[in-house]
């Protein structure tokens, strides 16, 4: 089985087998340049996807199944009962409520205060507008993780401790969601602006009635990113949340790893089940996340 | 009255009265994140600067007490380790996933390969995953009793690899995962920089012989050291604050040999109630980040004005 080998080479071989191949391919030239590159392709691509392949096929094997020798790709009695055990115990179901509840509200707030800083920081020349935009990008010179103990403090002192809002609004301050808006109210010409200014239009109706639909791009790959980094937030939701009915999907999630026994079909189906509205989004909105200009994607 | 001076002198140049004009709107355009920035930002730095020299252990008072947290931090064999591990940790990592991603992203723009659009996918898709269920995939993979990787150990005439309880392979399994993780992301700032930069290069170099190995090394990556340069210093930075991979795949373990930074800082601050101390471990890994950023950028800089 190929299998074999690609899971062996997923160590270190890969990098050494590949240029080989590749370079012997563009030296014949004529239609077998093809092959090489294509094979290479689809053989990283192969050592890229097996993992989730595996781990995705293995979590609709029956428990029973799921170590038994020797081990069979496909699950001979396909079944979904790791789905519904996780999904019923462990208060799964709240887990993905209240992660749903973060991921949209923090999701539109930190849309709409990115929107709004980036494009004063575009189109605004005032001075202590420019310090604070040095402000934002310090902010990725020190991570939340850098700050945990303090920042804990800070949100517990605000009230906000053991509280889905003590998540969501730390988060909203992103220097990467302000520094895409910048970028794209830049290439928006002023003259647009000035024409809608002799018209008579105020300042902040400028910017709702034509800025804000101008960048729906940006918003949308914004969404995008932002919705990934709440849902996949670990760290900050486990200090924050202390009572398990408040517990997001992650740490719902590694509490099961961190059991004595792992309940493997358990964990296999809760673990597929967290992947899902990812994929989802991101299938649907591929064509944003494959297109945007991540290069400002400095910090979460 | 000194201030207007220069905005009075301003007026005579180009766009003469937008700086003057509009402050109202600027200003409540940006108040959000100003709200955010001073109870996010400032307000825990500071704290956690002062708290840094204190025995605060988060609840009732404190006492200042000087630079006692570092000289204990400078004492304390597990904050060595758990540094060390951090450093192992990121020296492994970012060249891995440097070389795979920007390998990948050669791979995806070269004209040859078929399918190019579809594979993409594969790549990126897991950098979607979480990293709790990035460790708890690998985890599975790379179980000692039941994982695939040992059983095809196994099947080919090997013996099984202790993955979790040898505490290397335990570090290089997160490392493998991690850039396993991450290849997406520093795939498509490959991508892109590989795009743009002129064929006529290649072209060029293709009449005077040159063969795709001396393309590469000639043209491409010239080109794209930039991106290369952005690309190691967030992956860098990234896996210096890694945590929720190691918790998930074998948290920290075989015992606490691989307990990291963050880790250390969450398991003093926060299971140990020292604050202070968490507090002093916290800048202690801002001095290092910053170390390396400065380092980068030195290098950066002395690379372009060779």
């Amino acid at each position: 089985m190929t299998t074999t080998d690609t899971v062996r080479k997923a160590d270190a071989g890969s990098v050494r087998a590949v240029p080989r191949k590749r370079s012997r391919g563009s030296a014949t030239g004529g239609l077998r340049r093809a092959i090489a590159p294509t094979t290479l392709l689809w053989v990283l691509a192969g050592l890229y996807g097996i993992p989730v392949l595996w781990f995705v096929l293995s979590s609709f094997k029956p428990a029973g199944d799921l170590f038994s020798l020797p081990l069979t790709v496909f699950p001979d009695d396909p079944t979904v009962s790791g789905y519904k055990e996780a999904w019923a115990s462990a208060n799964f179901s709240g887990y993905f409520i209240n992660t749903i509840i973060v991921c949209v509200i923090a999701t539109i707030l930190t849309v709409g205060v990115s929107c709004c800083t980036g494009y004063a920081l575009a189109k605004y020349d005032n001075r202590w507008l420019k310090a604070f935009f040095l402000c934002i990008l310090a902010t990725t010179m020190l991570p939340a993780e850098v700050m945990l103990a303090p920042l804990f403090l800070v949100v517990r002192d605000l009230g906000f401790y053991n509280s889905l809002s003590g998540i969501i609004l730390p988060a909203l301050l992103t220097a990467t969601g302000c520094f895409m808006f910048r970028q794209f109210f830049l290439t928006v010409p002023d003259e647009l602006i000035e024409a809608a200014r002799i018209d008579g239009a105020k300042e902040l109706s400028i910017f709702l009635r034509i800025m804000v639909p101008l960048s729906r791009p940006i918003m949308l790959t914004l969404a995008i990113l932002s919705f990934q980094w709440r849902w996949n937030d670990y760290i900050w939701p486990l200090l924050m949340l202390n009572d398990p009915e408040k517990f997001t999907v992650q740490i719902g999630i590694q509490s099961l790893v961190g059991a004595q026994n792992i309940n493997w079909s358990v964990l296999l189906g809760g673990s597929v089940i967290s992947m899902i509205p990812l994929i989802v989004v991101f299938l649907v909105f591929q064509k944003y996340v494959m297109n945007a200009d991540i290069n400002a994607g400095l910090k979460d | 009255m000194t201030k207007r001076a220069p905005d009075a002198s301003d007026v005579s140049v180009s766009p003469p009265r937008r700086r003057s004009k509009y402050t109202l709107a600027p200003l409540v355009l940006i108040s959000g994140n100003v709200v955010l920035f001073a109870l996010f930002f400032v307000w825990p730095a500071v704290i956690g600067l002062v708290y840094s020299f204190t025995n605060y252990t988060g609840v009732g008072s404190f006492q200042f007490i000087g630079l006692d947290n570092y000289q204990k931090l400078l004492g304390d064999s597990t904050f060595y380790s758990a540094t060390t591990r951090t450093l192992l940790y990121t020296v492994l990592f970012v060249p891995l996933n440097f070389v795979l991603s920007l390998l990948i992203a050669n791979v995806l723009v070269s004209k040859h390969a078929k399918g190019a659009s579809v594979a993409r996918i594969f790549f990126f898709i897991p950098w979607l995953l979480s990293p709790i269920i990035v460790g708890v995939l690998w985890r599975w993979m790379f179980g000692e009793n039941f994982g695939l990787v040992n059983y095809f150990i196994e099947k080919v005439g090997g013996s099984a690899v202790p993955w979790q309880s040898n505490a290397d392979l335990s570090l290089l399994v997160v490392v493998v995962a991690a850039a396993w993780a991450w290849t997406g992301f520093s795939m498509l700032l490959f991508i892109a920089a590989i795009k743009n930069v002129p064929t006529s290069y290649y072209e060029a170099a293709a009449l005077d012989g040159a063969g795709p190995w001396r393309q590469f090394f000639h043209i491409t990556l010239p080109s794209i050291a930039p991106t290369s340069f952005i690309v190691i210093l967030l992956n860098t930075i990234h896996a210096m604050k890694e945590y929720a991979v190691f918790a998930s795949l074998n948290n920290g373990g075989p015992g606490t040999s691989n307990n990291l930074l963050v880790q250390y800082i969450y398991q003093t601050g926060f299971k140990s109630g020292q604050i202070g101390y968490a507090s002093a471990a916290s800048f202690v890994l801002m001095l290092i980040l910053m170390a390396v950023a400065v380092i980068q950028m030195m290098v950066n800089r002395r690379v372009e004005n060779r």
